[in-house]
């Protein structure tokens, strides 16, 4: 594993939607670098013909009858927002569309 | 019964209310003084930490209302215990934060299903326990308020994540508690704690309301000072849930009395896999002889040791950061400043993405950020298979090492819970990878779903508790309850409480 660049930081960050601080970016690039290279380590096990595992299923799924049943009021989930147009029902966010 | 209310266990607790040896109010009286006198951040010396959140109006009043009920709804399997509940398992208005400060202000309109099943069968929600932040830790030292110090030795990390959970049993603060495990954060705790720690099999309790981490490995399960108290919460809150598409239809065991005609060798017939080769290195002394101790009283209840192997032991690690952080960096997603809780302020002009990042970068920690990052990076382009996708083959292959000791007909595996016991807070705060080596026994039963349980097996030459694992069988958990009640029964390690007055 050779070491992630501050560039590539800043990129894993933008996919991650978080704003770091140069200080964070710094100390982020060696620890990822340390941890990738500690879980490269799977790398020599043979997998050649094995499946992957997703999801562990231990036991039958039945899929539920397709009815509505009652589930939140919009005034219970716009409690928690930070921002809302509550008469509206609407969260609010900056503008999107310029 | 034992000392005072604080050391009832749960069906001590249930047996004096039904009773009127005491009623549900002096019994959350006394829990909620001791609460008040010993777990305060603000107390001398630093007090334990392992409550976030306690309304004690609130809890007062429920427990009138269930004393008002006696002899009506007396029979309920919980009635009038108290619960502590780890704080990233909704509760309806009441604070959630799974400690981080992107939920500091969040109060969930809905409950937890596991939570509004305890309620039902009549336990009592004492309080939010401190947890690492969103369950990411094994020390309870990446919650955003504050430590949670271990009761046999208060300069040591509890464990994690759900070390309040942990502490608040082993401390007398509560008799029974709820957890999340997704790589140990419920048996790992236990270990260090000196109490019972217990992760069900995947899909047997509903996760519907467990802010999620890791979706294909998280489970929600009991801390108790006895293998019995574990079983009575697991039975009454596991099973099918139409909330949960996860859960299964397995019907629930009867768990309810399982020490039942036990003779004085209860194990008889029943094997037991030891993977030997996992032992030899890494493994504290104090550790290995208690297990090896553990390991004897088992033989002589008539139980039969078997070697086992796990070639693919060593893997685990880092398939399970692999696997964990991707699905975390999913999850986590969620948690956009639109939505929940809480949002960094704006300059004007600043659009919905600098929103997103600037609320994420100043209100999550640390090792939450790490994750996150890892999890994105090895799910991104051009590293997906190398990572992600072989993370999940080497899954494969755990999976089939745990299939083929099964199907030499062991009923269980045993080894230690966790390499070493209790760390010092702050140990290993700086070296992330150090501190996920210690999940080296735990993360296996969450890659495979297994049911696996923590029982306290003795304890280090500085009086820090050790703890004794057990897998069992996929939706066997009576088998692996009873076993673990067998060997807990024949010890007197339960018995055991921290130096705390």
């Amino acid at each position: 594993m050779s070491a992630l660049s501050d560039r590539d930081v800043l990129r894993i960050a933008e996919l991650s939607r978080l704003a770091l601080t140069p200080d964070e970016r710094a100390r982020l690039g060696r620890e990822l670098t340390a941890i990738l290279t500690y879980v490269e380590q799977i790398g020599g096990i043979d997998t050649s013909g094995i499946e992957p595992t997703s999801h562990v299923q231990l036991d039958d799924t039945t899929l539920r009858p397709d009815e509505t049943r009652p589930s939140l009021s919009r005034e219970a989930a716009l409690r928690n927002a930070p921002d809302a147009i509550r008469g509206a029902g609407l969260f609010r966010v900056p503008k999107v569309i310029g | 019964m034992s000392g005072g209310i604080h050391h009832w266990t749960a069906r001590e607790t249930r047996q004096a209310i039904r009773t009127k040896a005491a009623s549900a109010t002096e019994v959350v009286q006394a829990l909620l003084a001791r609460i008040a006198r010993l777990d305060g951040r603000d107390a001398a010396g630093g007090g334990l930490g392992a409550y976030l959140h306690v309304d004690p109006d609130r809890v007062l009043t429920r427990a009138a209302a269930l004393d008002a009920e006696h002899g009506t709804a007396t029979d309920r399997p919980l009635f009038g215990v108290p619960v502590a509940v780890k704080d990233n398992l909704c509760t309806r208005d009441v604070p959630t934060t799974a400690a981080s400060r992107i939920l500091e202000r969040f109060v969930p309109p809905y409950t937890a299903t596991a939570v509004e099943r305890l309620e039902a069968a009549g336990a009592i929600v004492l309080g939010k326990t401190n947890c690492d932040e969103f369950a990411m830790g094994s020390s309870t030292e990446n919650s955003a308020f504050g430590v949670t110090r271990n009761p046999w030795a208060l300069d040591r990390i509890p464990g994690g994540s759900s070390g309040g959970s942990a502490v608040a049993v082993a401390a007398g603060l509560a008799p029974v508690s709820l957890g999340s495990d997704t790589g140990g954060s419920i048996r790992q705790p236990g270990a260090l704690c000196g109490v019972v720690g217990f992760k069900p099999t995947y899909g047997r309790v509903s996760r519907y309301g467990l802010l999620a981490f890791g979706s294909s490995l998280d489970q929600i399960g009991p801390f108790a000072r006895t293998v019995q108290d574990a079983a009575d919460i697991f039975a009454s809150m596991a099973g099918h849930d139409v909330a949960d598409a996860t859960t299964a239809h397995a019907a629930v065991p009867d768990v309810s009395a399982l020490g039942a005609g036990a003779s004085s060798t209860p194990l008889t017939g029943r094997r037991i896999g030891v993977p030997r080769a996992l032992l030899g290195s890494g493994v504290d002394a104090a550790v290995q002889a208690a297990i090896d101790a553990a390991l004897t009283v088992l033989e002589g209840l008539g139980a039969t040791l078997v070697d086992v192997e796990l070639p693919h032991a060593a893997a685990a690690i880092p398939v399970y950061y692999l696997v964990a952080t991707a699905e975390a960096s999913s999850n986590l997603a969620r948690y956009d400043g639109v939505r929940y809780s809480s949002r960094s302020k704006l300059a004007p002009g600043d659009d919905l993405a600098t929103l997103y990042e600037r609320t994420r970068g100043e209100h999550f920690g640390a090792e939450v950020k790490r994750r996150i990052m890892l999890g994105t990076y090895v799910l991104s382009a051009g590293y997906y298979e190398a990572y992600y996708q072989k993370a999940q083959r080497v899954r494969t292959l755990i999976r089939r090492d745990y299939d083929t000791a099964f199907a030499a007909d062991v009923d269980a595996i045993a080894m230690p819970t966790c390499p070493t016991p209790a760390f010092r807070l702050g140990e290993r705060a700086d070296d992330p990878l150090q501190m996920y080596l210690a999940d080296v026994f735990t993360v296996s039963a969450n890659l495979t779903g297994l049911p696996a349980i923590s029982v306290p097996c003795g304890f280090s030459p500085d009086r820090l508790p050790i703890g004794l694992q057990l897998t069992g069988r996929p939706f066997d958990e009576a088998g692996l309850l009873g076993l673990a009640h067998a060997y807990e029964q024949a010890t007197p390690w339960h018995r055991e409480t921290p130096p705390l007055g």
